[in-house]
């Protein structure tokens, strides 16, 4: 069972260093490969550090271990970020992280398996519930049987799916498929966490598709649902812990981040969304993101 | 006209056998199962049925992660709905995820005939079959397609299995076709001899191209029949000597297809395309020429859409009269 007392102050500065190194590699990745997605990378970036630094159960060296808990990164457009984490975590060698984007790498420009802790490809948007769906039901049944008139008694995996979800993403119908899905099979091992940034690609969220009142929704589509800080680890990891302990449903978590978070000038504009940097831009930025690491470092 | 068969039935009957063999097979529908018959298994086995309700996309997806924990999933639907609707998760997730999904696609054709074109596929060979890693198999009849069946379910990888709504004509252990357990996927089947013309059909339409050969028959034209049940991989990658399609083409020297579906970019294709660069001999398609079809009775549909007999022999004659003047 995973710990639900008080996270220790080393443990949530540690993983506030470890989000803010993921923005400094996504940015040089970006940089270097002259093309990417920084602004929602910058958002989920502690939601990242406290899954692959502190909450998730897996195994570097046994990308394939059948007990892992399964990470599906559903915004797979800004999957620097996640590389990052996946190389810092040792799925692979950080030395890797610069081939981003370029020809024979293995980080393709969006999610493939074929890099060591992918287990989608995603991209295309808003598949992430569904496939974690069959995910969950494949897992809490692996030697039961699935059902939608009995409650799971007991999970024959311990293993959890954790979905990332990007907000602009769930304006796709089949998130919402997945959503009732979950919910009539009871989902217990299931948790999605959305990375409730409020941009999108050409716009705020609420101008493109509005989607408030967001946690009524996926409450009345079945769901538990938290509302937290998405860059403040401890109130990520408190969240996780507590979705943990949702039974016979799955369980959301909101968590209200900034597009493009650290770098003054990308913050919650939507221009950033994919855009790579110019020269200047790229060493504004990088002054800041190395200014925000300070706090962190002792 | 042969004695007509229940090829969903059959279908059903060949699934429960499937959950019995194997516990890690798991069926779903998006709220069909009592059209696809995939309810027989539901009876059989209620905790391993997932219905997704009317929404194919999650449908997909969910299969989709059934299959990376490990399960054996056959999604069951409607084949329009899983070629077109839920086509971005079949490309994106089954065939680049490489994820172990078997497409079960109900109602293939025009076989759901009185439904009308919204519920005909007849695209969806051509969109299946561009997807890398994807198989395309369509039964020639409900014994071909238990045997399919098995094959498929026992081999790793995803498959696009087309199934006929309707009772159609055995074609196996009947006339020169040999019993069904001869089918072996990925190997096209000989169900007539000859050696003037080939004439390459899938599905229903195999059992009108052996009445198509007969026809030809009297009047001296023997016509080589085969089956290709398996439109993808069609030559897989054996010598053309050993692959049927390609063989047959260079014995007879011209070609007649066969297919439910448009001529563009599905058996017509894919054969044209394989003896282009393997046998070029003259290929003449025979099909549903590029247009939606209507509502109406199955075998009058067929008929009145390029699929029947006599459309066949027109192609032949003019495979024919193509070879007669390349040589």
């Amino acid at each position: 069972m995973r710990h639900t007392h008080d996270h220790p102050e080393g443990l949530v500065r540690e993983l506030h260093r470890r989000a803010q190194q993921f923005r400094l590699d996504v940015l040089e990745m970006v940089h270097d490969s002259n093309s990417g997605h920084l602004g929602g990378a910058f958002s989920c970036a502690e939601i990242l550090a406290a899954l692959y630094f502190h909450h998730l159960r897996i195994d570097p060296g046994r990308p394939d271990w059948p007990d892992r808990d399964r990470l599906l990164f559903s915004k797979g457009h800004a999957c620097a970020a996640l590389y990052s984490a996946l190389a810092h975590r040792g799925f692979f060698p950080p030395s890797e992280l610069l081939s981003f984007r370029k020809v024979d790498s293995l980080l393709q420009g969006h999610p493939d398996r074929k890099t060591p802790g992918i287990e989608i490809p995603a991209g295309p948007l808003g598949h992430g519930v569904a496939v974690g769906c069959g995910m969950a039901l494949g897992l809490r049944e692996r030697d039961a049987k699935p059902s939608a008139q009995t409650a799971p008694s007991g999970a024959a995996s311990p293993a959890s799916v954790y979905v990332v979800l990007g907000d602009g993403e769930i304006d796709a119908g089949v998130i919402w498929e997945g959503a009732m899905l979950a919910a009539k099979y009871r989902l217990g091992n299931l948790v999605a966490i959305l990375d409730y940034n409020g941009t999108q690609q050409t716009g705020a969220t609420a101008d493109v598709m509005p989607h408030e009142p967001i946690a009524a929704k996926w409450q009345a589509f079945g769901w538990h649902v938290q509302e937290i800080g998405g860059h403040n680890v401890r109130e990520v990891l408190e969240a996780l812990d507590r979705a943990d302990q949702v039974h016979a449903r799955p369980a959301v978590i909101i968590a209200r981040t900034t597009k493009g978070r650290g770098v003054s000038f990308m913050e919650y504009d939507h221009n950033w969304h994919g855009t790579p940097p110019t020269e200047d831009e790229y060493a504004a930025a990088k002054a800041e993101l190395e200014g925000g690491m300070r706090q962190w470092l002792n | 006209m042969a004695e007509l068969i229940n090829t969903r039935v059959a279908y059903g009957k060949a699934l429960v056998e499937l959950g019995r063999c194997n516990p890690d097979v798991v069926v779903l529908s998006a709220d069909v199962s009592n059209s696809d018959y995939s309810f027989m298994f539901a009876d059989e086995f209620p905790d391993r049925f997932i219905n997704t309700g009317i929404a194919e996309q999650s449908l997909v997806d969910c299969a989709v992660g059934l299959a990376l924990a490990g399960k054996i999933p056959f999604v069951n639907t409607f084949g329009v709905f899983l070629a077109t609707r839920a086509v971005e998760m079949i490309r994106t997730h089954v065939c680049y995820g490489r994820a172990n999904v078997k497409l079960m696609a109900a109602y293939g054709g025009v076989s759901p005939s009185f439904e009308g074109p919204t519920h005909h596929a007849t695209e969806d060979i051509a969109i299946l079959r561009t997807f890398p890693g994807m198989r395309v198999v369509v039964p020639a009849d409900p014994y071909a397609q238990t045997e399919l069946l098995q094959q498929v379910a026992a081999s790793d990888g995803p498959v696009y299995f087309r199934m006929n709504r309707n009772e159609v004509p055995a074609v196996y252990g009947t006339g020169d076709a040999g019993p069904a357990e001869a089918v072996e996927l990925g190997r096209a089947q000989v169900v007539r001899p000859g050696n003037h013309l080939t004439i390459a059909a899938t599905g229903v339409m195999v059992a009108r191209a052996v009445a198509a050969a007969e026809q030809l028959a009297g009047e001296g034209v023997q016509c080589r029949v085969i089956d290709v049940h398996t439109i993808k991989p069609l030559a897989a990658d054996t010598p053309a000597a050993a692959a049927p399609a390609p063989r047959a083409a260079r014995d007879t020297g011209a070609v007649v297809t066969a297919e439910e579906h448009n001529v563009l970019g599905g058996l017509g294709g894919a054969v044209t395309e394989v003896l282009a660069e393997r046998c070029p001999v003259p290929v003449v398609r025979t099909g549903i020429a590029d247009r939606f079809t209507e509502s109406g009775p199955y075998f009058d549909l067929l008929d009145r859409h390029g699929c029947s007999v006599a459309d066949v022999v027109a192609g032949a004659r003019r495979a024919l009269a193509l070879k007669t003047r390349a040589g």
